[in-house]
Protein backbone atom coordinates (compact mmCIF):
# COMPACT_ATOMS: atom_id res chain seq x y z
CA UNK A 1 0.00 0.00 0.00
CA UNK A 2 1.75 3.23 -1.26
CA UNK A 3 -0.26 5.49 0.37
CA UNK A 4 1.60 4.77 4.01
CA UNK A 5 4.47 6.31 2.40
CA UNK A 6 2.14 9.53 2.91
CA UNK A 7 2.10 9.43 6.57
CA UNK A 8 4.56 11.62 8.27
CA UNK A 9 6.85 8.95 10.63
CA UNK A 10 7.40 11.81 13.26
CA UNK A 11 3.35 11.27 13.76
CA UNK A 12 3.62 8.10 14.27
CA UNK A 13 3.32 8.59 17.54
CA UNK A 14 -0.24 9.14 18.75
CA UNK A 15 0.50 11.56 21.55
CA UNK A 16 2.87 13.40 19.32
CA UNK A 17 0.10 13.91 16.43
CA UNK A 18 -2.05 15.19 19.78
CA UNK A 19 0.62 17.68 20.38
CA UNK A 20 0.71 18.91 16.57
CA UNK A 21 -3.06 19.43 16.77
CA UNK A 22 -2.76 21.54 20.11
CA UNK A 23 -0.07 23.48 18.70
CA UNK A 24 -1.80 24.07 15.23
CA UNK A 25 -4.65 25.52 16.67
CA UNK A 26 -3.02 27.80 18.85
CA UNK A 27 -0.71 30.83 18.48
CA UNK A 28 1.25 29.17 21.63
CA UNK A 29 0.57 26.47 24.33
CA UNK A 30 2.83 26.11 27.56
CA UNK A 31 4.49 22.74 28.63
CA UNK A 32 1.82 22.79 31.87
CA UNK A 33 -1.23 23.37 30.17
CA UNK A 34 -0.31 20.54 27.27
CA UNK A 35 0.87 18.12 30.29
CA UNK A 36 -2.83 18.93 31.77
CA UNK A 37 -4.79 18.82 28.65
CA UNK A 38 -3.32 15.78 27.14
CA UNK A 39 -3.17 14.15 30.62
CA UNK A 40 1.03 12.82 30.20
CA UNK A 41 3.34 12.45 32.70
CA UNK A 42 6.16 15.43 32.51
CA UNK A 43 8.50 12.60 30.84
CA UNK A 44 6.59 11.31 28.53
CA UNK A 45 5.31 14.79 26.95
CA UNK A 46 8.78 15.76 27.14
CA UNK A 47 10.75 13.01 25.43
CA UNK A 48 7.93 13.56 22.33
CA UNK A 49 8.43 17.38 22.70
CA UNK A 50 12.12 16.73 22.54
CA UNK A 51 11.39 14.24 19.05
CA UNK A 52 9.30 17.31 17.53
CA UNK A 53 11.62 19.68 18.02
CA UNK A 54 14.61 17.63 16.66
CA UNK A 55 12.22 17.06 13.26
CA UNK A 56 12.01 21.81 13.79
CA UNK A 57 8.02 20.99 13.83
CA UNK A 58 7.83 23.09 16.55
CA UNK A 59 9.74 26.24 18.11
CA UNK A 60 10.49 26.28 21.90
CA UNK A 61 10.95 29.73 23.12
CA UNK A 62 12.16 29.30 27.00
CA UNK A 63 11.33 32.00 29.69
CA UNK A 64 11.04 32.44 33.59
CA UNK A 65 8.15 33.24 35.22
CA UNK A 66 9.72 34.92 38.46
CA UNK A 67 11.90 32.04 39.73
CA UNK A 68 9.77 29.27 38.09
CA UNK A 69 10.67 28.14 34.16
CA UNK A 70 8.12 28.44 31.27
CA UNK A 71 8.38 27.39 28.08
CA UNK A 72 6.57 28.22 25.29
CA UNK A 73 5.97 25.52 22.48
CA UNK A 74 4.54 27.07 19.02
CA UNK A 75 4.27 24.89 15.51
CA UNK A 76 6.53 25.65 13.12
CA UNK A 77 5.47 26.61 9.39
CA UNK A 78 7.28 22.94 8.62
CA UNK A 79 5.42 21.30 11.37
CA UNK A 80 1.91 23.00 10.00
CA UNK A 81 2.64 21.54 6.67
CA UNK A 82 3.54 18.39 7.69
CA UNK A 83 1.05 17.70 10.25
CA UNK A 84 -1.56 19.31 7.17
CA UNK A 85 -0.15 16.52 4.66
CA UNK A 86 -0.41 13.92 7.05
CA UNK A 87 -4.27 14.55 7.40
CA UNK A 88 -5.01 14.65 3.74
CA UNK A 89 -3.42 11.22 3.98
CA UNK A 90 -5.62 10.20 6.56
CA UNK A 91 -8.11 11.08 4.70
CA UNK A 92 -7.09 9.44 1.52
CA UNK A 93 -6.66 6.20 3.12
CA UNK A 94 -10.52 6.75 3.95
CA UNK A 95 -11.30 7.60 0.32
CA UNK A 96 -9.82 4.96 -0.75
CA UNK A 97 -11.03 2.37 1.57
CA UNK A 98 -14.42 3.12 -0.13
CA UNK B 1 0.22 4.69 27.23
CA UNK B 2 -2.03 4.59 23.80
CA UNK B 3 0.61 3.97 21.74
CA UNK B 4 0.11 3.22 18.51
CA UNK B 5 1.59 3.16 14.97
CA UNK B 6 0.59 3.14 11.48
CA UNK B 7 3.68 0.48 10.76
CA UNK B 8 2.28 -2.16 12.75
CA UNK B 9 -1.80 -1.72 11.95
CA UNK B 10 -1.64 -2.23 8.04
CA UNK B 11 -5.00 -3.51 8.13
CA UNK B 12 -6.15 -0.14 10.09
CA UNK B 13 -9.84 0.21 9.93
CA UNK B 14 -12.05 3.09 8.23
CA UNK B 15 -13.43 3.22 11.96
CA UNK B 16 -10.20 3.69 13.84
CA UNK B 17 -9.42 6.78 11.28
CA UNK B 18 -12.36 8.16 11.78
CA UNK B 19 -11.89 7.79 15.73
CA UNK B 20 -8.12 9.23 15.31
CA UNK B 21 -9.58 12.56 13.23
CA UNK B 22 -12.51 12.92 15.19
CA UNK B 23 -10.29 12.91 18.52
CA UNK B 24 -8.11 15.21 16.70
CA UNK B 25 -10.87 17.78 16.35
CA UNK B 26 -12.06 17.50 19.82
CA UNK B 27 -8.59 18.17 21.07
CA UNK B 28 -8.06 21.04 18.88
CA UNK B 29 -11.55 22.40 20.08
CA UNK B 30 -10.60 21.85 23.70
CA UNK B 31 -7.37 23.76 23.25
CA UNK B 32 -9.40 26.79 22.17
CA UNK B 33 -12.34 27.09 23.32
CA UNK B 34 -13.29 27.27 26.85
CA UNK B 35 -16.91 25.27 27.11
CA UNK B 36 -17.60 25.08 31.17
CA UNK B 37 -19.40 28.45 31.22
CA UNK B 38 -22.27 27.21 32.86
CA UNK B 39 -25.85 28.20 31.48
CA UNK B 40 -27.52 28.62 35.36
CA UNK B 41 -24.87 31.44 36.16
CA UNK B 42 -26.59 33.32 33.19
CA UNK B 43 -30.09 32.24 34.16
CA UNK B 44 -29.10 33.59 37.61
CA UNK B 45 -27.02 36.96 36.94
CA UNK B 46 -30.81 37.50 34.78
CA UNK B 47 -32.69 37.38 37.69
CA UNK B 48 -29.96 39.87 39.64
CA UNK B 49 -30.23 42.33 37.02
CA UNK B 50 -34.16 42.02 37.39
CA UNK B 51 -33.94 42.58 40.88
CA UNK B 52 -31.71 45.66 40.56
CA UNK B 53 -33.83 46.77 37.58
CA UNK B 54 -37.01 46.64 39.89
CA UNK B 55 -35.20 48.43 42.45
CA UNK B 56 -33.50 51.10 40.43
CA UNK B 57 -36.83 51.54 38.92
CA UNK B 58 -38.72 52.42 42.32
CA UNK B 59 -35.94 54.74 42.81
CA UNK B 60 -36.03 56.86 39.92
CA UNK B 61 -39.16 57.20 38.30
CA UNK B 62 -41.45 58.62 40.93
CA UNK B 63 -39.36 61.29 41.40
CA UNK B 64 -41.40 64.00 39.15
CA UNK B 65 -38.27 65.42 37.42
CA UNK B 66 -37.57 62.60 35.53
CA UNK B 67 -40.12 63.30 32.74
CA UNK B 68 -37.74 64.22 29.68
CA UNK B 69 -34.76 63.26 28.25
CA UNK B 70 -32.22 63.75 30.20
CA UNK B 71 -32.10 63.01 34.03
CA UNK B 72 -31.68 64.89 36.76
CA UNK B 73 -31.07 63.34 40.70
CA UNK B 74 -30.23 64.00 43.82
CA UNK B 75 -26.77 62.99 44.95
CA UNK B 76 -27.72 60.53 47.39
CA UNK B 77 -30.15 58.76 44.80
CA UNK B 78 -26.81 58.68 42.78
CA UNK B 79 -24.93 56.84 45.22
CA UNK B 80 -27.76 54.18 45.53
CA UNK B 81 -28.35 53.54 42.30
CA UNK B 82 -24.30 53.13 41.98
CA UNK B 83 -24.90 50.52 44.79
CA UNK B 84 -27.38 48.36 42.87
CA UNK B 85 -25.64 48.59 39.88
CA UNK B 86 -22.48 47.43 41.81
CA UNK B 87 -24.34 44.75 43.54
CA UNK B 88 -25.77 43.13 40.29
CA UNK B 89 -22.15 42.93 39.67
CA UNK B 90 -20.71 41.73 42.12
CA UNK B 91 -23.00 39.12 42.65
CA UNK B 92 -23.19 38.22 39.14
CA UNK B 93 -19.44 37.80 38.64
CA UNK B 94 -19.08 35.64 42.21
CA UNK B 95 -21.69 33.27 41.17
CA UNK B 96 -20.31 32.72 37.42
CA UNK B 97 -16.80 31.89 38.39
CA UNK B 98 -18.69 29.79 41.30
CA UNK B 99 -20.94 27.58 38.32
CA UNK B 100 -18.15 27.58 35.99
CA UNK B 101 -15.73 26.17 38.29
CA UNK B 102 -18.07 23.38 39.51
CA UNK B 103 -18.79 22.70 35.94
CA UNK B 104 -14.95 22.62 35.61
CA UNK B 105 -14.61 20.03 37.92
CA UNK B 106 -17.20 18.29 37.19
CA UNK B 107 -15.24 17.58 33.76
CA UNK B 108 -12.09 17.26 35.04
CA UNK B 109 -10.97 20.53 33.67
CA UNK B 110 -8.73 22.54 35.06
CA UNK B 111 -10.74 26.63 34.94
CA UNK B 112 -7.61 28.55 35.21
CA UNK B 113 -5.78 27.16 31.50
CA UNK B 114 -4.78 29.25 28.80
CA UNK B 115 -7.56 28.96 26.78
CA UNK B 116 -9.99 31.32 29.99
CA UNK B 117 -6.70 33.04 30.66
CA UNK B 118 -7.23 34.79 26.88
CA UNK B 119 -10.97 34.47 27.65
CA UNK B 120 -11.00 36.96 30.49
CA UNK B 121 -8.32 38.85 28.88
CA UNK B 122 -10.43 39.50 25.34
CA UNK B 123 -13.50 40.62 27.44
CA UNK B 124 -12.03 42.55 30.05
CA UNK B 125 -10.49 45.21 27.86
CA UNK B 126 -14.24 46.23 26.04
CA UNK B 127 -14.96 45.77 29.96
CA UNK B 128 -13.01 48.30 31.17
CA UNK B 129 -13.10 50.70 28.62
CA UNK B 130 -16.50 50.85 29.14
CA UNK B 131 -16.37 50.68 32.63
CA UNK B 132 -13.82 53.92 32.83
CA UNK B 133 -16.32 55.55 30.38
CA UNK B 134 -19.38 55.86 31.81
CA UNK B 135 -17.38 57.00 35.07
CA UNK B 136 -15.68 59.60 33.23
CA UNK B 137 -19.85 60.51 32.22
CA UNK B 138 -21.51 60.20 35.66
CA UNK B 139 -18.98 62.36 36.91
CA UNK B 140 -19.61 64.70 34.24
CA UNK B 141 -23.41 64.46 35.38
CA UNK B 142 -24.01 62.72 32.23
CA UNK B 143 -26.36 60.09 34.08
CA UNK B 144 -28.75 58.84 30.79
CA UNK B 145 -25.54 57.36 29.25
CA UNK B 146 -25.61 54.24 31.46
CA UNK B 147 -27.61 52.18 30.22
CA UNK B 148 -26.85 52.44 26.91
CA UNK B 149 -23.18 52.85 27.68
CA UNK B 150 -23.48 49.88 29.25
CA UNK B 151 -25.37 47.45 27.04
CA UNK B 152 -23.11 48.33 24.40
CA UNK B 153 -19.29 47.62 25.48
CA UNK B 154 -20.60 44.25 27.28
CA UNK B 155 -22.33 43.28 24.15
CA UNK B 156 -18.54 44.20 22.39
CA UNK B 157 -16.85 42.27 25.07
CA UNK B 158 -19.34 38.99 24.67
CA UNK B 159 -18.31 39.35 20.75
CA UNK B 160 -14.84 39.54 21.55
CA UNK B 161 -14.92 36.75 24.01
CA UNK B 162 -17.33 34.16 21.45
CA UNK B 163 -13.89 33.31 20.09
CA UNK B 164 -12.79 31.78 22.70
CA UNK B 165 -16.21 29.94 23.97
CA UNK B 166 -19.39 28.79 22.90
CA UNK B 167 -19.62 30.71 19.90
CA UNK B 168 -23.32 31.43 20.33
CA UNK B 169 -22.23 34.67 22.68
CA UNK B 170 -21.63 36.37 19.75
CA UNK B 171 -25.36 36.71 19.27
CA UNK B 172 -26.37 37.64 22.49
CA UNK B 173 -23.59 40.66 21.81
CA UNK B 174 -25.07 41.43 18.97
CA UNK B 175 -28.37 41.70 20.65
CA UNK B 176 -27.13 43.98 23.28
CA UNK B 177 -25.52 46.31 20.95
CA UNK B 178 -28.75 46.35 19.49
CA UNK B 179 -30.94 47.19 22.32
CA UNK B 180 -27.87 49.66 23.63
CA UNK B 181 -28.54 51.64 20.23
CA UNK B 182 -32.17 51.79 20.54
CA UNK B 183 -31.36 52.91 24.83
CA UNK B 184 -29.42 55.96 23.26
CA UNK B 185 -32.35 56.95 20.65
CA UNK B 186 -34.93 56.72 23.17
CA UNK B 187 -33.02 57.79 26.78
CA UNK B 188 -35.94 58.21 29.12
CA UNK B 189 -36.63 54.21 28.64
CA UNK B 190 -32.99 53.29 29.67
CA UNK B 191 -33.80 50.84 32.39
CA UNK B 192 -36.49 49.02 30.41
CA UNK B 193 -33.77 48.56 27.67
CA UNK B 194 -31.13 47.87 30.66
CA UNK B 195 -33.31 45.21 32.14
CA UNK B 196 -34.21 43.67 29.03
CA UNK B 197 -30.60 43.26 28.11
CA UNK B 198 -29.23 42.37 31.61
CA UNK B 199 -32.16 40.26 32.52
CA UNK B 200 -34.16 39.13 30.18
CA UNK B 201 -31.94 38.43 27.14
CA UNK B 202 -29.40 36.74 29.81
CA UNK B 203 -32.36 33.97 31.60
CA UNK B 204 -33.25 33.02 28.02
CA UNK B 205 -29.64 32.78 26.98
CA UNK B 206 -29.03 31.27 30.05
CA UNK B 207 -31.78 28.83 29.45
CA UNK B 208 -30.68 27.75 26.16
CA UNK B 209 -27.26 27.17 26.68
CA UNK B 210 -28.50 25.26 29.60
CA UNK B 211 -30.35 22.57 27.18
CA UNK B 212 -28.06 22.91 24.46
CA UNK B 213 -24.99 21.88 26.03
CA UNK B 214 -27.05 19.38 28.39
CA UNK B 215 -25.18 20.66 31.69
Amino acid sequence: MKIFDQFDKAFENRLRLQIMSVLVANEYYDFNALKELLNVTDGNLASHLKALEKEEYIIVTKSFIGRKPNTQYEASPLGRQAFKKHLEALENLIKQQK
Amino acid sequence: MFYFDFQSSFKMEEKDIYNELSSIRNLMERSTKFISLSGISGILAGLYALIGAFMAYKLVYPSPQYLGDSFTVSNTTLVQLLLIAFGVLIFSICTGIWLTMRQANKKGENTWNPVSRRLIYNMSIPLLTGGLFILILLYKEQFGILAPASLIFYGLALISASHYTFSDIKWLGICEIVLGLLAVAFQAYGILFWAVGFGVLHILYGSMMHFKYKQ
